[in-house]
C-alpha cells in the first residue's frame, strides 16, 4: 500500500511547506558539512575545503529546486504561488489591471452575449422542447419563392415519409381575449392534434390534443394556455380545466395549461394559446381549408428520426412532392416541399435576424481581437519595466518554463476577471436585443447554458495564451549579462522588439479600420432606405383597425358599418382622403397570393404564375398617394354584383403583357376572371429593400375581410384624428375598442428595423474599436518617444528644431496606421460581401465609405501621434544627454 | 588514472535501493558507501543525488527519518519499505538479465 507512504508527504509539501524547506536545507548543510570534514581530513584548508564541497554539490539552491521538482507537489505548488505573485502584481499596478480586466470585459462579454443570442433565438430556440436538433422547418416552394404548405399536401408527407418521425403544424395568429374588463390581443398557435406529443412537451394541467380535434370544420373549440397566461389572466386557478374562455367571439373549453418557461414555437413571439387547426376559419376567416390542396397557409415541423440527416429528409421529401405535383397538377405543379434548420425557419423572426447574427459573430470577434491586441501591447509594456525582475529570477535558478508559468498564469488571472466581467456583461444583455427593435414587442431571449459558458471558457482560454505568450515571446530574448548591467535606450525607428508591438498596432488599426468600413457603408444603406420613396406617402397617412370578429359581428354587419364609418370619417375636419385595405404595406402580415392566368400570356412548362395581391376598398390610391398611370380606381359600384375587376402594377404590366396597355384585359384570380381597370405605379410591398415585384389589387367588396386596416390622409396630427376617429365609431357601436393608430412613417421606420440593428452595432464596436486602436497607438507612440529620449536630445542639441522632431515621430506613427489601413482596404474588400443583403443599393467596394474609414481612421491616428511627438520635442537636450 | 565512470541514467535508483537495503542511511553516507563498494569506480554526483532520494520518497520506495549521524550530527536517515525491497528485488533482477545479455552480444564473436 504505497499510497500510505505517499499521502502524508504530499499532505506535508502541501501545507507545511516551510518544515519542508527546513528539512530541505538542513539535510544539505549535514551533507556539505561531511564533505568538507572529508576535504579537511585529505588535508586542504576550511576555506578551500568550502568551496570545493559546495563545487562538488553543484549549487545549494539548484539542488533545493531540484529536489522540490521531484517531489511532484511542485505543480500545485508552484501553480498556488504563480497564482499568490499574480495576484501581487496585479495589485501593485490597479489602474493598468482595471483597465486590462475592462478591456477584456467588454470583449469576452460581447462575444458571451452574443453566442447566449445565437444560442437562445437560432440553435435552441424554443424552452423546454425535446432534441431541438432533430426538428426542422417545413415550408413550399414556387421556384425560388417560398410559402406556406396546404393541410392535405402536410398529411401527405406525414404519411408517406419514412425518414421523419412526426409532422407537425403551429401556425401563428392572433385572437381578442376578454376577461372582465380587460381586452388584449393575444398570439396563438393554430396546432396540429399531435403539436404536443411532437414537440414532447406536456401539459402540467390537463390534456393537449385528441387525434380526432384537428379534422372537420370549427368542431372542436378547445384550447390550451400557457403558464403565463393562466397565471396572469386567471390567477392560477387550479380549477381551469373544463372552464370556458372566449377568444374572439367563440367559446373554448380549456383543457391544458402548458409548463412554466415553454413559450411555444415562434421565434421572436410568445404564444399564449394553442387551438386546434379545425378552428382555423374561425380565428383565420375564410372557407374550410383543411381539404383544400390550394390553400397553403399551414407552418409546419419536422421532427427527424434519430441520425437522419437534413439532405436525406429533403431528398425524401423532394420525391415526395414531386410525386404530390403529379397527382395534383391543378393545384401542385411546378411546387415542391423544403426543409429548413431551425436557425434559418422561413415563417419566423429567425430568418430576418440570421445575417444581424452573422455580422455580429464577425464583429465581436474583431473586437475581441482588437482587445487582445490591445492587452497584449499594455502586458507588453509592463513586461518591459518587469525585465529586470524577470533577468533576476532566471539568474536566481528559475528557468524559463517557470517564467512562461508565471506569465501565463498572470495572463488566466486577467483573462478569468473579463470572462467572469463578460458573462456577466452577457446575462444582462441577454433580453437586450429586443430594445432594438421598438413597438414590436418581440420577445428575444438570449440563453446562458453549459455550451455558452464552455465557449466562452474556450474564448478565456484562448485570450490567456495570446495575451500571457506576448510577454514570454519577449523573455525569449532575456540575455542576462546585459539586461541585468543597464537599460540600453533604443533608437527612434530602431528594429528589434519594436517591431512585434507595432505589428500589433498594425492588426489593430487593420480591425479597425474594417468596422469602420462596415459601418459607413451600412449607414449609407439606412440613409438610401430612409430617403427612398416607399411608392406612397408616409407622413400625413394613419393606420389603424377595429377588431371587429371579436366584437361578434359577422360580415353583413360588418360592410354596414365599414361603409358609414368611412362617409362619416371623410366628412372629417382636415381628412383629405380615406380608404380600406386587408393588409398595411411594409407590415408583419402577408398579402394574400394567388396562382393567375392571364390572356395572351403562355407560361413556361413549369412554371405557375403567381402574384400577390391586396384587397382595398374605393380611394385607396388617393389616400396612400400611389399615382394611378392608366384607367379609373375602384368605385363604389365594382361591388358583390358587378363583374370582377383588378389593378395591376407597372412590374406586372412589364412581365404579363409585356409593356402592352392591359386595361381591358382578362386576369385570373382565385380561379375567377377580372378585367384590369387601371395601371398604377410600383410601391413596396413588404421591405424597403425588396426589387420591384408583380402586384395587383381586387375591390375589398368582391374579396371581402371582415378585419381590414383602416387608412387615412389627413392634415391633422395623430392625437387629434384618433380621437376623432374614436368618436365616430363609438356613435356607431359603443362597445367597438380601437387599435393602436400609427403614421405609415412609423410602419416604415418598424420594418426597417433590421439595418437599424445592424448599422447600431457595427457603429458602436467600430466606435469603440477605433478607440482601442488610437490607444494602442498611443502607447506605441509614448514608449517609443520615452525609450528614445537620448537620441532626440542628440538630434536637438545638434540643431534639430521642433518641426523635425515632430515629423519625426508623426511619420513613424502614420508609417503604421497606413501599414494598417492598406492592409485593412485589402481585407475588407474581401470582408463587406457579408453584409450582402443588408445593403440597398450600396456598393460592398462603395469607393465613397472607403474613402470616409481612411479619413477617419488616418485623423484619429494623427491625434493619437500627436501628444507623443509633442511630448518630444519638449525634450531638454542637456537633461537627456547628462542622464546617460 | 581513468575518470571515475559516470553512473548511467536510472542506475542511481538501483544503487540507492540496494545500499539502503543492509540498514538505513544519510545521503552523504550513501554516496561514500557506493564509492566504497565499487571500489572508486562509481562515483555519485553529488547534485543528482538528493533529487533522487526525493522522488524515491515521493513514489514510496523509501522513507525517511532524522537521527543521530556517526560523528553526533542530525541528519535525515532513509530506510527501504517493504514495497521497496519488492521493487528493489524486480529490478535487480531486470539489471542481472540485461547486462547477461549485453555479456552474450559483447563476448560473441
Amino acid at each position: 500500500m504505497r499510497w500510505y507512504y505517499k499521502l502524508p508527504l504530499r499532505l506535508r509539501s502541501l501545507f507545511c511547506k516551510n518544515q519542508v524547506e527546513l528539512d530541505l536545507s538542513e539535510e544539505l548543510k549535514f551533507h556539505l558539512q561531511s564533505q568538507i570534514d572529508e576535504f579537511v581530513r585529505q588535508g586542504m584548508n576550511s576555506q578551500e575545503a568550502r568551496r570545493a564541497a559546495l563545487q562538488a554539490l553543484g549549487g545549494v539552491e539548484q539542488v533545493k529546486e531540484e529536489c522540490r521538482e521531484a517531489r511532484k507537489m511542485n505543480l500545485i505548488e508552484n501553480s498556488v504561488r504563480d497564482l499568490r505573485l499574480g495576484l501581487r502584481m496585479l495589485r501593485r499596478n490597479p489602474g493598468f489591471t482595471v483597465l486590462v480586466i475592462l478591456c477584456l470585459t467588454l470583449g469576452i462579454g460581447a462575444n458571451a452575449a452574443v453566442f447566449s443570442w445565437v444560442e437562445g433565438i437560432l440553435l435552441r430556440p424554443y424552452p423546454l422542447v425535446a432534441h431541438q436538433e432533430q426538428l426542422v422547418a417545413l415550408s413550399g416552394t414556387v421556384g425560388e419563392e417560398r410559402e406556406q404548405t396546404s393541410w392535405p399536401d402536410l398529411l401527405d408527407v406525414k404519411r408517406s415519409c419514412a425518414l421523419c418521425k412526426t409532422v407537425f403544424v403551429s401556425s401563428i395568429t392572433g385572437a381578442t381575449l376578454s376577461i372582465g374588463e380587460r381586452a388584449e390581443v393575444v398570439t396563438g398557435s393554430m396546432a396540429s392534434a399531435n403539436y404536443f406529443d411532437g414537440i414532447e412537451v406536456h401539459p402540467i394541467l390537463g390534456r393537449g390534443f385528441e387525434p380526432s380535434e384537428d379534422t372537420g370544420s370549427r368542431g372542436h373549440p378547445v384550447v390550451v394556455i400557457s403558464y403565463h397566461l393562466w397565471q396572469t389572466r386567471f390567477q392560477g386557478d387550479p380549477k381551469i380545466i373544463g372552464k370556458t374562455q372566449r377568444l374572439d367571439n367563440v367559446v373554448y373549453t380549456i383543457i391544458g395549461v402548458t409548463p412554466e418557461g415553454f413559450y411555444g414555437t415562434f421565434v421572436g413571439r410568445v404564444i399564449e394559446f394553442w387551438v386546434p387547426v379545425s378552428m382555423l376559419e374561425v380565428l383565420n376567416g375564410g372557407s374550410f381549408k383543411l381539404e383544400d390542396r390550394g390553400a397553403r397557409w399551414a407552418e409546419a415541423f419536422v421532427r427527424l428520426k434519430p441520425s437522419v440527416t437534413r439532405n436525406q429528409a429533403q431528398q425524401e421529401i423532394s420525391a415526395i412532392a414531386a410525386r404530390l405535383a403529379v397527382e395534383y397538377p391543378d393545384t401542385n405543379r411546378g411546387r415542391g416541399i423544403k426543409v429548413w434548420p431551425l436557425w434559418n425557419t422561413p415563417f419566423n423572426h429567425a430568418r430576418e435576424l440570421l445575417p444581424i447574427f452573422e455580422i455580429m459573430v464577425v464583429v465581436t470577434m474583431f473586437v475581441l481581437l482588437i482587445v487582445c491586441a490591445n492587452v497584449g501591447n499594455l502586458l507588453l509594456v509592463r513586461s518591459f519595466a518587469r525585465r529586470h525582475e524577470m533577468t533576476v529570477r532566471v539568474a536566481m535558478g528559475a528557468d524559463r518554463c517557470r517564467l512562461l508559468r508565471q506569465l501565463l498564469t498572470e495572463g488566466l488571472l486577467l483573462s478569468a476577471c473579463g470572462a467572469a466581467g463578460g458573462m456577466l456583461v452577457a446575462y444582462w444583455c441577454r433580453h437586450g436585443l429586443v430594445l432594438f427593435f421598438p413597438g414590436d414587442m418581440l420577445y428575444l431571449p438570449g440563453q446562458i447554458d453549459g455550451r455558452v459558458l464552455g465557449l466562452s471558457a474556450a474564448l478565456c482560454l484562448v485570450v490567456t495564451l495570446a495575451i500571457g505568450l506576448v510577454p514570454a515571446f519577449q523573455t525569449r530574448h532575456l540575455a542576462l549579462a546585459d539586461t541585468l548591467k543597464t537599460e540600453a535606450s533604443s533608437v527612434m525607428g530602431a528594429r528589434g522588439r519594436a517591431w512585434f508591438r507595432s505589428s500589433l498596432v498594425v492588426l489593430q488599426v487593420t480591425l479597425s479600420f474594417i468596422l469602420l468600413v462596415g459601418a459607413t457603408l451600412l449607414m449609407q444603406s439606412l440613409r438610401k432606405i430612409r430617403t427612398t420613396s416607399p411608392g406612397f406617402t408616409t407622413t400625413r397617412v394613419f393606420d389603424t383597425w377595429i377588431p371587429f370578429v371579436a366584437a361578434g359581428y359577422d360580415a353583413s354587419r360588418a360592410k354596414t358599418f365599414q361603409d358609414e364609418l368611412i362617409q362619416r370619417v371623410r366628412a372629417l375636419l382636415g381628412v383629405e382622403a380615406a380608404a380600406y385595405a386587408r393588409v398595411v404595406p411594409l407590415g408583419y402580415q402577408m398579402f394574400s397570393s394567388t396562382p393567375i392566368a392571364v390572356d395572351g400570356y403562355e407560361p413556361q412548362p413549369n412554371e405557375q404564375p403567381t402574384a400577390d395581391y391586396n384587397e382595398v376598398s374605393p380611394g385607396y390610391f388617393a389616400t396612400l398617394g400611389i399615382p394611378l398611370i392608366s384607367g379609373r380606381e375602384f368605385s363604389r359600384a365594382d361591388d358583390e354584383n358587378a363583374p370582377r375587376v383588378a389593378i395591376v402594377n407597372q412590374t406586372m404590366v412589364a412581365r404579363y403583357w409585356r409593356g402592352q396597355n392591359p386595361i381591358g384585359q382578362r386576369l385570373q384570380v382565385k380561379g375567377n376572371w377580372a378585367r384590369v381597370v387601371a395601371v398604377v405605379k410600383d410601391s413596396k410591398y413588404y421591405s424597403m429593400g425588396e426589387t420591384a415585384r408583380p402586384f395587383f389589387y381586387v375591390p375589398l367588396r368582391q374579396y371581402f375581410a371582415i378585419e381590414p386596416d383602416i387608412h387615412i390622409r389627413t392634415t391633422q396630427p395623430l392625437q387629434t384624428i384618433q380621437a376623432a376617429l374614436l368618436r365616430e365609431v363609438r356613435a356607431l357601436d359603443p362597445n367597438l375598442p380601437l387599435f393602436e393608430m400609427i403614421t405609415l412613417q412609423e410602419q416604415v421606420d418598424r420594418s426597417t428595423s433590421q439595418q437599424l440593428v445592424a448599422v447600431a452595432l457595427v457603429a458602436l464596436f467600430g466606435g469603440l474599436a477605433l478607440l482601442l486602436a488610437s490607444i494602442g497607438l498611443y502607447g506605441v507612440m509614448s514608449y517609443t518617444v520615452s525609450q528614445s529620449t537620448r537620441e532626440l536630445g542628440l538630434r536637438m542639441a545638434l540643431g534639430a528644431g521642433t518641426s523635425n522632431v515632430l515629423r519625426l515621430v508623426l511619420s513613424r506613427g502614420l508609417l503604421l496606421t497606413t501599414t494598417g489601413i492598406l492592409l485593412g482596404i485589402a481585407l475588407a474588400l474581401l470582408l463587406t460581401r457579408l453584409l450582402g443583403n443588408l445593403l440597398y443599393q450600396v456598393s460592398p467596394r462603395d469607393p465613397l465609405a472607403f474613402a470616409a474609414a481612411f479619413a477617419v481612421m488616418t485623423l484619429a491616428s494623427l491625434a493619437a501621434c500627436f501628444l507623443p511627438a509633442w511630448r518630444a520635442t519638449r525634450t531638454d537636450p542637456m537633461r537627456a544627454l547628462r542622464a546617460e | 588514472m581513468a575518470k571515475p565512470t559516470d553512473l548511467v541514467q536510472g542506475t542511481l535508483d538501483l544503487l540507492i535501493l540496494k545500499t539502503l537495503a543492509h540498514q538505513p542511511m544519510h545521503g552523504w553516507g550513501i554516496a561514500q558507501r557506493i564509492r566504497q563498494v565499487s571500489k572508486e569506480a562509481l562515483q555519485v554526483n553529488q547534485g543528482a543525488l538528493y533529487p533522487a532520494l526525493h522522488r524515491l520518497e515521493q513514489q514510496g520506495w523509501i522513507r525517511a527519518k532524522w537521527g543521530e549521524s556517526e560523528n553526533n550530527r542530525r541528519a535525515k536517515y532513509y530506510s527501504l519499505t517493504p514495497d521497496g525491497a519488492k521493487y528493489l528485488r524486480q529490478e535487480q533482477a531486470q539489471w542481472k538479465r540485461l547486462s547477461l545479455a549485453i555479456n552474450l552480444v559483447l563476448e560473441a564473436s
